[in-house]
């Protein structure tokens, strides 16, 4: 097909080829901003391609809307669930549908039909309310199917799911296959793809780098896939680890139904996707971080590794004080900061490089020299006391644009007309400007070209030479092998591995990744010690 | 660098400016519709602003206008829609008005008590909304609703004559201020009339405005969390202590709007205070854009349009209805929102395309790699 997208500036989706065969899983694998959700927006009518085309039963079609994609029996189940928790099954699935098969008896007929032709096991009259997370998601692929849809688009469907429901949903998938229908499945948790799937596609950087068969294709393939290796290699040269603790985090445990410091201020009316009986019941089963326990010593790089999605996050956000932890205890440079506020920890040094820079690490539409402020507005040089040092702030965010190379017309523009990796050099030169003694950095270069890539490396080197602790999350593993000095993997909350990064490989880290394999990484025989030492 | 500032201003000035034209276009319509001259009632308007007389009304209107707008302004600057700010003056200016009639000290520290209470009161009032959103998740919008029909409720009940009322002829008052607590005014003469005293009090808040905003570690947090909540959370703001502070401030600014009429001039609080205060607040905080100068013409704007309409009545040889300002403002409200959201995007657009092809520019002279805009 070819399909390319452009969006002001940048190119999210660059000449993609995708084909789906009727009666067939076909998983889109690739890392978070690959360009996974742009392809399925177009595909859904939500966004129109600049370049390419789209067919179905080889009629080529353009797509202006989402109405206009279901009357071609392209239907989207969305990663956050679309229904009204007041209104019943029935109602909702017909909701938009009136004139399909009315609101009453044959609209109930037609659900049971579909409910036991695909073994979805609905209840037409039961309040949404009332359903757990599994039976919504059925509701939603039940809604998509009623309209007619052929063609399903599942996005990130297992993200919410504990195992059992996984793998009823992909009995479900089956079923749906089983018929004759083509489900896209988007995924990046590499075992799920590979059980489910029959054929797979995978996406990086907005392209489309190859296909594979699952039977023919292993983890450890698919993930080097994914993640690529073309970059050059980020070696650390001599080890700079003393053995003075900077951070040491002990049993850190972080429940799902635990709610985001934010979350019920941004949405104060949102009941969330959990009533509160199954949100309790979730959470016995699902800890997304469960009994993490490490020390980071001055001078240390560790690294997590790890698939999006099993824990990172939540990690990053109990370090940084976003999240706070459900048991476990976390101590930096000797003071127990586990009941601390965000702004006291990075006061006392902790730095932070947000996997998200436009959600947590900028001010899009303020001037670069507010965005040099955000994060340490009560540090110099941005503050004298009360007051706001806005002299100092502007000198300091010149010497930064200077020494990081962010290439800007000026120190007035708007974040949000700088590139992506001259934002991240400029959140780099910001965090590192305040000297911190541990350094949380998720994903530092992604998005950032090649130049800057080796100019943040650099920057994190010589700042872990001076004594610098920093925890490092990427996606890369070339860059997680080459700047750390101890490695981890993170699957499923735990740290289920460690490895050192001067022998592993990029592959044997992927088998850990998916679980495959635990305990201490041995170059020649993965998986030997038992898991305890990995923790 | 000057570009940009230039740029800025130019932003600034044409969310408004469109607006405005926009607004008067379709009130001309309007006219036009009902059969009447789509221009004159301007001009008739437009003469009315050059009497003396209609101007220290249009100053004293806007000088609570201007406080209202302020209280409206801060809750805008972090995402909180403060529509209860009618209620917040309207209880705070009550209060204010009966502990006014029953202490009696020396001017100089009457006057602060009576702030003071109208402070108290307003935050009192709009902290009921914050402790609510913050402990309980409910909307600010649909709380300060609700406390803006309590309020009324409340000055009901209180203005009882077995509570604080005193029926003069017949109005209901809650008695007369003792005269300390009375703010002088300038006198510009019985056919004039006199400014409120309490303008300069207008004036001096819209600076405390811009000060704390832009030249305090408050002030940022303040507008960090207006444009980003999560940057602004992972940057160190307590969120929730930030939303109650928010709603408290707002609150205390919003019950001293009432103060200037009260002090300068009515002396009591009567069935004939002017209500709906709050609500044109929003309409010219939104026309302001947030900005204390803004605000400042936007206030003026509406006062001359509440002012200068009674004139549209008597009009000779044809007479126009005053309603048509009402209409107009409604307009502006329209189209206030619409302008400056496009205003936005286009600037920003812009924005990105002129940085991408200053540094295309600057890159080809290097012979560097191309960067490009990206958001």
């Amino acid at each position: 097909m070819g399909i390319t997208k452009r969006f002001p500036g940048v190119v999210a989706n660059h000449d993609i080829h995708l084909t789906v065969r009727k009666g067939t899983v076909h998983a889109l694998v690739g890392e978070n901003g690959a360009g996974k959700s742009t392809l399925m927006k177009i595909l859904y009518g939500m966004q129109k391609p600049d370049e390419g085309t789209i067919a179905v039963d080889g009629e080529q079609i353009g797509f202006s809307s989402p109405a206009d994609a279901i009357v071609r029996g392209i239907g989207m189940v969305h990663q956050h669930f679309m229904l009204a928790d007041n209104l019943t099954v029935l109602e909702n699935v017909v909701l938009g549908s009136e004139k399909l098969y009315g609101i009453g008896g044959g609209a109930r007929k037609k659900i049971k039909e579909i409910s036991d032709r695909y073994g979805l096991n609905v209840r037409p009259d039961v309040l949404v309310e009332s359903l757990g997370v599994a039976e919504r998601q059925r509701i939603e692929i039940l809604k998509v199917l009623y309209r007619g849809a052929r063609i399903l688009i599942l996005d990130e469907p297992t993200a919410v799911l504990v195992p059992q429901e996984v793998d009823a949903l992909f009995d479900n998938l089956r079923e749906l296959k089983s018929e004759g229908l083509a489900v896209i499945f988007i995924s990046h948790k590499l075992g799920e793809v590979l059980s489910v799937a029959d054929e797979i596609t995978v996406i990086r950087r907005g392209t489309t780098v190859g296909t594979a068969v699952p039977a023919e294709t292993t983890p450890r393939q698919l993930a080097e896939m994914m993640v690529g290796s073309e970059l050059p290699t980020p070696e650390t040269a001599e080890s700079t680890v003393t053995d003075k603790p900077v951070i040491q985090v002990a049993g850190l445990t972080v429940f799902a139904s635990g709610a985001p410091s934010l979350g019920e201020l941004a949405e104060p009316t949102g009941a969330g996707l959990l009533s509160e009986d199954t949100a309790e019941t979730a959470a016995a089963v699902r800890r997304i971080l469960d009994d993490v326990t490490f020390t980071i010593h001055a001078g240390e790089v560790m690294g997590i590794a790890g698939v999006e999605g099993n824990g990172q996050t939540e990690l990053i956000d109990a370090l940084i004080g976003l999240k706070h932890a459900d048991s476990g205890a976390i101590t930096f440079l000797g003071d127990e900061i586990t009941g601390w506020a965000t702004r006291k920890r990075r006061e006392k040094g902790i730095g932070y490089i947000p996997e998200d820079r436009h959600r947590h690490g900028l001010l899009l539409e303020s001037p670069l020299w507010e965005n040099r402020i955000l994060g340490h507005v009560t540090e110099a040089p941005n503050a004298k006391g009360f007051w706001l040092d806005i002299k100092g702030a502007q000198e300091d965010t010149r010497r930064i644009v200077k020494e990081y190379d962010v290439r800007t017309p000026g120190i007035d523009v708007t974040a949000a007309s700088l590139s992506g990796g001259n934002q991240q050099k400029l959140i780099v030169g910001r965090e590192m400007s305040h000297k911190p003694r541990f350094l949380i950095a998720a994903h530092p270069t992604r998005g950032v070209d090649v130049g800057a890539q080796a100019a943040i490396w650099d920057q994190i080197r010589e700042a872990r030479r001076e004594g610098l602790a920093v925890l490092l999350i990427s996606a890369d593993l070339d860059e997680l092998i080459g700047l750390s000095d101890t490695l981890r993997v993170i699957y499923n909350g735990r740290l289920v591995a460690d490895a050192d990064p001067a022998t592993v490989t990029p592959e044997e880290l992927g088998s850990a990744m998916t679980g495959a394999a635990s305990g201490h990484l041995e170059h020649v025989a993965e998986s030997a010690a038992p898991e305890d030492e990995a923790r | 660098m000057k570009k940009f500032d230039k740029e800025r201003v130019l932003l600034a000035v044409a969310g408004p400016v469109i607006a405005l034209v926009a607004a008067v276009a379709l009130t001309s319509i309007v006219l036009l519709a009902s059969g009447k001259n789509p221009f004159e009632p301007y001009s008739l308007m437009l003469e009315q602003a050059t009497y003396s007389d209609i101007q220290v009304l249009i100053i004293n209107q806007a000088s609570m206008y201007y406080i209202a707008a302020l209280a409206v302004a801060i809750g805008f600057r972090m995402n909180l829609f403060n529509i209860g700010v009618d209620g917040q003056y309207r209880l705070a200016a009550m209060m204010t008005a009966v502990v006014g009639a029953h202490l009696a000290l020396p001017s100089f520290l009457q006057i602060p008590a009576l702030m003071l209470v109208a402070m108290l009161t307003g935050a009192m009032w709009a902290g009921i909304a914050g402790v609510l959103k913050v402990t309980r998740g409910v909307s600010e919008v649909v709380a300060t609703i609700m406390l803006n029909a309590i309020a009324t409720s409340v000055i009901g009940y209180l203005t009882l004559s077995d509570k604080f009322g005193v029926q003069l002829g017949n109005n209901m008052t809650t008695g007369v201020m003792k005269k300390s607590g009375w703010f002088p005014g300038i006198n510009l003469g019985s056919d004039v009339g006199e400014i409120y005293g309490l303008v300069f009090l207008a004036i001096l808040m819209g600076v405390l405005y811009w000060l704390v905003l832009n030249r305090t570690r408050f002030g940022f947090d303040l507008r960090a969390t207006g444009a980003s909540e999560t940057a602004a959370a992972a940057s160190g703001v307590d969120a929730k202590k930030m939303v109650l502070t928010a709603m408290l401030i707002s609150g205390a600014v919003a019950g001293l709007s009432g103060l200037p009429l009260l002090l300068g001039d009515a002396h009591t609080y009567s069935l004939t205070f002017p209500t709906g205060l709050g609500f044109t607040a929003i309409t010219i905080a939104l026309l302001g854009r947030n900005s204390p100068v803004g605000i400042a013409f936007a206030a003026l704007l509406i006062a001359f349009l509440d002012k200068a309409s009674p004139a549209l009545d008597y009009a000779t040889p044809v007479a126009y209805e005053k309603e048509i300002a009402t209409i107009m403002q409604g307009l502006i409200v329209f189209a206030v929102v619409i302008s400056y959201e496009a205003v936005r995007v286009w600037g920003l657009r812009r924005q990105q395309k002129q940085v991408g092809e200053e540094l295309a520019a600057a890159a080809a002279n290097n012979n560097s790699p191309k960067e490009v805009a990206a958001r």
